[in-house]
């Protein structure tokens, strides 16, 4: 389904979840027909009110709808929006802004690889192209299995152990063709 | 004559993270000293010590907290730019991971002085480790009762975007917005975050506060220069035989941080050229690096010290190779608000990609120094001018090794041509 079709002009309060409790206890978790559970809305207000404005809570509910759903669907954007009163266009701005935010399923792990100067120096080059040999895809693109997404990325901040990248949430350093194969063979 | 060590005093406790490690190390004793101090005092004690700000630029801290309106009525936010980005730097990962009860401290502090209940901790996504240590930390700070009882502190994460670590865009990223910066005035002592009144200071130069309250100003003022007190911690990386984060005065000289603390070059090679503070500082040639590291000392060398993040390059590093790497950073991570910046980035990588490729034209070199002196000054943030002390630097000071590239590929062009039109 096209997203240009699905953002409606409907007014947002009424595809918010808040105002129906009948969907409130109806979660799924498919990208499109997204719908938190009713604890998940409990902690969606808990974090709007951390917020002086509660608009703040906007970063940390998208990883949350990102953690349920997968990834950011224009139908997670509309959802999302609908749980802030803002418009899905304010909530496109945003995710399309931030490099976080997955606008598509990316594999059951995200290897990010970074590019930038002290990792190129420690050849980074050559990291990615054993990672690309090994996989069988180019940057940007997710194996057939779906297993593995992988990127390229902008400075990681742990140039100490350069050449080094992004394994869903853990920094792997000092990286060498052996370690790397190592660690794609942990990778369920 | 290593400088005593103060922000990374404890790196090596297993449990320097925990509450009782920190406790354990001297932690939470500044904390009552500075509760029994009014505001003001808090504010004079840190000016006096010359701390400035160490995320890059280098403002006097004391005096930005001082530019708070006075008798303000609403609340004040204090905002913690953990949005750790800059090329070279990871200083604020290694205080986030392994002193996170230094910040939380620091901002207890920084807060009574001005007059703030609320803290925000925005921390770069991609960083969930440090993440997770320090939210584990400010849990049992609340458990502790050093937080909850006037001050609170928000740990807010970053999505994956460099703009953020701008403390304006930082500001409207807080705010749910995409990290585009603000037209400064009102600058955010005045009107920040949601609307008020609002401090952003990084985490190094938080974490340094307790320290001043615990030993004084003039203890902290007399570790660095006439202009900037304290230590600082560089992140040395690239070509260096033991890269890694060192704690020195901030009036170490390059050449002392990268032969006497560093092990000098990767094996045993030479010297070609080091970016002393970050990517966007301008890069220094290897005759360049008798220099204090110190704000004023590097800005009067005609670069900066920025974030601290030293880069080293050795003989075998190609320059416009480097400069290529750079120049895809800035265009990937341009925001897209100001013309000037948005175009630019992407042209200047685009030719910088063309020359490294073997396809550079005679006029190149030119091009890419007269497009970014045009675009110098004219954004709303700093982004820009960060992408120019590279662009102009690079090409200034390694302008024979770009124009051996162009040449070669002018001398190979009649086929090319051909090529291209086949």
């Amino acid at each position: 389904m096209s997203g240009a079709g699905s953002i409606s002009n409907r007014p947002p309060a009424a595809q918010a979840g808040l105002t129906d409790p009948a969907t409130t206890n109806a979660a799924t978790t498919n990208p499109a027909t997204p719908t938190f559970s009713a604890e998940q809305l409990a902690e969606v207000r808990r974090l709007q009110a951390l917020y002086p404005d509660a608009r703040g809570a906007l970063l940390p509910v998208l990883y949350m709808a990102q953690d349920t759903f997968g990834w950011i669907s224009l139908e997670v954007e509309e959802y999302v929006a609908g749980l802030f009163g803002l418009s899905p266009a304010h909530v496109h701005e945003v995710v399309t802004f931030y490099t976080l935010y997955f606008r598509d399923r990316p594999g059951r792990h995200v290897i990010s690889v970074c590019h930038n100067l002290s990792c190129h120096l420690a050849g980074a080059p050559s990291i990615i192209a054993h990672l690309k040999r090994r996989l069988g895809v180019e940057v940007g693109e997710t194996t057939e299995d779906g297993r593995v997404t992988l990127l390229s990325v902008e400075c990681l901040c742990a140039c100490e152990a350069a050449p080094m990248m992004q394994v869903d949430d853990r920094y792997e350093m000092n990286l060498t063709s052996a370690k790397i194969d190592r660690l794609l063979d942990g990778l369920a | 004559m290593t400088a005593e060590k103060i922000l990374t005093r404890s790196f090596e406790r297993p449990d320097s993270h925990t509450l009782d490690g920190y406790r354990a190390s001297g932690g939470y004793q500044a904390w009552p000293k500075a509760q029994a101090m009014e505001p003001a005092a808090i504010v004079e004690e840190v000016k006096a010590a010359n701390l400035r700000g160490l995320g890059g630029a280098g403002f006097p801290t004391g005096t930005k907290w001082s530019f708070i309106p006075k008798n303000h009525a609403g609340p004040v936010y204090l905002v913690i730019n953990a949005d750790e980005g800059e090329p070279g730097t990871f200083k604020d990962r290694y205080l986030l991971e392994r002193d996170p009860h230094a910040l939380i401290e620091g901002m207890l502090i920084a807060a009574r002085a001005i007059r703030s209940a609320t803290g925000f901790v925005y921390i770069r996504g991609e960083y969930v480790e440090p993440w997770r240590r320090f939210s584990a930390a400010v849990r049992d700070a609340y458990a502790a009762g050093y937080l909850g009882r006037g001050f609170d502190i928000v740990v807010h994460r970053g999505a994956g975007a460099y703009i953020c670590g701008e403390e304006t865009g930082l500001i409207s990223s807080l705010e749910g917005k995409k990290g585009w910066p603000k037209l400064k005035p009102p600058f955010p002592a005045i009107k920040g975050a949601f609307g008020a009144p609002t401090i952003v200071n990084n985490v190094e130069t938080i974490c340094h506060v307790p320290h001043i309250i615990n030993r004084g100003a003039a203890w902290f003022a007399g570790l660095g220069t006439k202009t900037q007190g304290g230590t600082r911690m560089y992140s040395v990386s690239g070509r260096v035989a033991r890269p890694g984060v060192y704690e020195e005065s901030v009036a170490i000289t390059l050449r002392q941080l990268i032969y006497e603390r560093a092990g000098g070059v990767t094996g045993n090679g030479r010297l070609k050229a080091v970016v002393p503070g970050g990517s966007s500082a301008a890069i220094l040639t290897a005759a360049e690096i008798d220099v204090t590291m110190d704000v004023d000392g590097l800005r009067n060398a005609g670069t900066m010290a920025g974030s601290a993040g030293v880069i080293v390059m050795d003989e075998t590093v190609s320059i416009p190779e480097a400069l290529m790497v750079v120049a895809r950073f800035y265009a990937h991570e341009s925001c897209g608000q100001c013309t000037p910046c948005r175009e630019s980035t992407g042209w200047i990588y685009k030719i910088t990609h063309r020359i490294v490729e073997g396809r550079g034209r005679r006029a190149d070199l030119d091009t890419i120094l007269d497009v970014a002196r045009r675009g110098a000054g004219t954004t709303i943030c700093a982004f820009y001018d960060g992408a120019v002390g590279p662009y102009i630097s690079y090409i200034e000071k390694f302008r024979s090794e770009f124009e051996a590239l162009t040449e070669a590929a002018v001398a190979a062009a009649p086929r090319r041509v051909v090529v291209s039109h086949a």
